[in-house]
């Protein structure tokens, strides 16, 4: 049988999306992480370490949890898989401890990575720590305002964060300035992208190390008594959460929705275009210029979307809506106030979805929310929000 | 081959090649800075047409796209201008890729082909993902020329060498434009790609002074200078103080070349 998220072609591309366009002085590297993902992913030496790593340290399996306070206030069967219980507070720990494995393997001693939310960059300090590699993050000068906690959660980790002054100083710039670096250092240095895009391998790499997400929900779900849900909702920045929970789904009959930040919304908005290594839905101006997104959420800041993501939106399989600042913040209280779980603010973008569209699902549909992380980090921003309100 | 192919064969009989490049739109008058570089002793002309998100460009050529963006520049503005100077050499645009993309293949190979543009270099368009840009912009004679890095292997470098139009862009060092000190991994790179075939190579990435280009022409057919330009830009020298720096690059370059 064929998989709808299935292997890229030998170049990395999903359909017209996807591929590798960067600087010839960053080819050989990124081929070089292919041709080690590809052996590292079918030893299954490698895929044990992995497995266990994430359990023994990353706190996997995250539970599903029925959300039922929030079912009998919408008419649905909601079920969350709780990404926001795993270490450092959110899905990214399954990505760096994947691509941390394959740097040590791949003989290098250090890893570079991006970040918005401070979310991939908390994570990716962790996982250094946890294997002994150097580890620098770079953080858009705004985003280390917005995030100072994380900024010092990873400098606690052993990390050095770089703010990034060029550009809209976000994640975009972030990337940039992390893909400028590298081509410095490749020799002993791994980039650890921390979402599914950039050059291939990264979109495919990143969306399988995140599949351990839809795996686990899939089984989990079954033993609720759930042979599929009819809905599988997740919030999309670059797009790893989601990208995660519907490998798990992909060839079910259940309905994909991926919720973008209203001023982030690259599939709804954008247009194709070539940035950061990938072709994809792009934010852009009428001179093909990248635009800016906006957004509350830093980890939703930002103008592409993993190719897949696009590709998978191109063929219909799965749909790619929006959420504006002022539902999230109400979904973040909502779910807050019934469930006992402070949402991220990406993740209560898909909450946020779900308040506004339940009255168009049929009642007693099953849904699976991806919760992908904790909303520890965002709740001073939050408050400062609600005050700003009266 | 294409008129550029043709052009930079021609020059390689005369003497080394002296390749400025300016950001287009920096300025209100920036073509001044691009007939000042013809008289300081340019062969070729690199014209950067600034994009959102420079992945291959360090802090100098950074500011100065931020400054002609601000300034409402585009690649449809840029081409009217250049259309509209006499410069006797070849000039070819380096941008990235998506600036082309967006316009469609086809169209921005015709909007450069209509221009005069000779050829393009695109930094972010690898090898692999060229051959549709590549039709396009042979249809209208349109060379792209593509680089070889200091960690680009020897059968990836072959390849590279037959399919680059114009001349090859031997990057001297593993870094971003303009970010850079000695004199790099030049010689170590022009060495390997002639020993895939005899298309002029160029060197760049990081050559900031006259004795570097000195050196690096001492082996390579051209030297291409960026950022140590772009910088006296920025700072307001005018054309006519650029040209006498150009013409110090301009006799570095004529001195390595009777050193080799």
């Amino acid at each position: 049988m064929t998989h709808v998220m299935g292997v890229p072609d030998a170049g990395g591309h999903f359909g017209d999306f996807g591929g590798r366009y960067v600087p010839e002085a960053l080819m050989p590297a990124c081929l070089e992480v292919e041709s080690a993902f590809r052996e590292a992913w079918s030893d299954p030496d490698f895929v044990n370490e992995f497995r266990e790593t994430l359990r023994l340290f990353g706190g996997r399996p995250t539970p599903v949890t029925p959300l039922e306070r929030l079912s009998e206030h919408l008419g649905l069967r909601v079920f969350a898989k709780r990404e926001d219980l795993a270490h450092t507070g959110s899905h990214k720990i399954n990505n760096v401890v994947g691509q941390a494995l394959l740097t040590r393997r791949m003989g290098k001693r250090r890893v570079i990575a991006e970040t918005g939310a401070g979310q991939h960059g908390v994570a990716t300090a962790t996982a250094a720590a946890r294997l002994g590699l150097d580890c620098t993050v770079f953080m858009g000068e705004l985003d280390t305002q917005r995030q100072a906690l994380n900024v010092f959660r990873m400098e606690l980790l052993g990390a050095r964060v770089v703010p990034v002054t060029s550009g809209s100083r976000t994640l975009k710039d972030a990337v940039n300035e992390a893909m400028r670096e590298w081509v410095t250092c490749v020799d002993d240095t791994h980039y650890c992208l921390g979402s599914v895009m950039g050059p291939h391998p990264f979109p495919w790499m990143v969306r399988e190390f995140q599949s351990i997400i839809g795996t686990e929900a899939a089984e989990q779900l079954r033993a609720l008594g759930v042979e599929e849900p009819d809905l599988v909702v997740a919030c999309v920045g670059g797009g790893s959460n989601a990208a995660g929970i519907f490998a798990g789904f992909a060839d079910s009959r259940a309905d994909l929705v991926g919720v973008e930040a209203a001023g982030g919304s690259a599939v709804g908005s954008g247009v194709p275009g070539v940035l950061h290594g990938m072709r994809s839905m792009i934010l852009q101006d009428d001179h093909g210029q990248v635009e800016e997104a906006e957004s509350i959420s830093a980890g939703l800041d930002y103008p592409g979307i993993g190719p897949e993501h696009a590709h998978l939106a191109s063929i219909g399989r799965a749909r790619y809506t929006r959420a504006a600042d002022d539902e999230v913040i109400d979904a973040l209280g909502l779910l807050s106030r019934l469930e006992g779980i402070i949402p991220a603010l990406e993740t209560a973008h898909a909450v946020a979805w779900l308040l506004r569209e339940a009255a168009s699902i049929p009642s007693g549909s099953t849904v699976l929310l991806n919760l992908s992380g904790r909303g520890d980090k965002d709740v001073a921003q939050v408050r400062s929000l609600l005050e700003d309100r009266r | 081959m294409t008129r550029l192919d043709h052009d930079l064969r021609a020059v390689r009989e005369r003497r080394r090649a002296l390749v400025p490049y300016f950001v287009a739109g920096l300025t209100p008058t920036w073509t001044q800075y691009l007939e000042a570089a013809v008289q300081g002793g340019a062969d070729l002309l690199e014209v950067g047409v600034p994009f959102s998100d420079p992945m291959m460009d360090g802090p100098v050529i950074q500011a100065a796209g931020v400054r002609a963006l601000e300034r409402g520049v585009t690649l449809e503005g840029v081409l009217d201008e250049l259309a509209r100077t006499a410069l006797g050499v070849p000039v070819v645009i380096m941008t990235y890729f998506n600036v082309v993309h967006y316009r469609g293949l086809e169209r921005a190979a015709g909007l450069l082909a209509d221009a005069g543009v000779a050829g393009v270099i695109l930094p972010d368009l690898s090898l692999e993902e060229s051959a549709p840009w590549r039709v396009a912009a042979g249809a209208r004679d349109v060379a792209t020329v593509l680089m070889v890095a200091p960690s680009t292997p020897p059968d990836r470098i072959g390849r590279i060498v037959a399919t680059t139009q114009g001349f090859v862009y031997a990057a001297a060092r593993m870094a971003v434009t303009g970010r850079a000190s000695g004199d790099g991994e030049a010689d170590l790179v022009v060495s390997r790609v002639r020993e895939h075939g005899d298309v002029p190579v160029y060197v760049g990435i990081g050559v900031s002074a006259p004795e570097q280009a000195r050196h690096a022409a001492r082996h390579a057919d051209g030297v291409i200078v960026g950022s140590a330009l772009v910088q006296r830009v920025l700072d307001g020298e005018s054309p006519a103080e650029l040209e006498a720096h150009i013409s110090l690059f301009r006799r570095a370059i004529d001195e390595g070349a009777r050193e080799a």
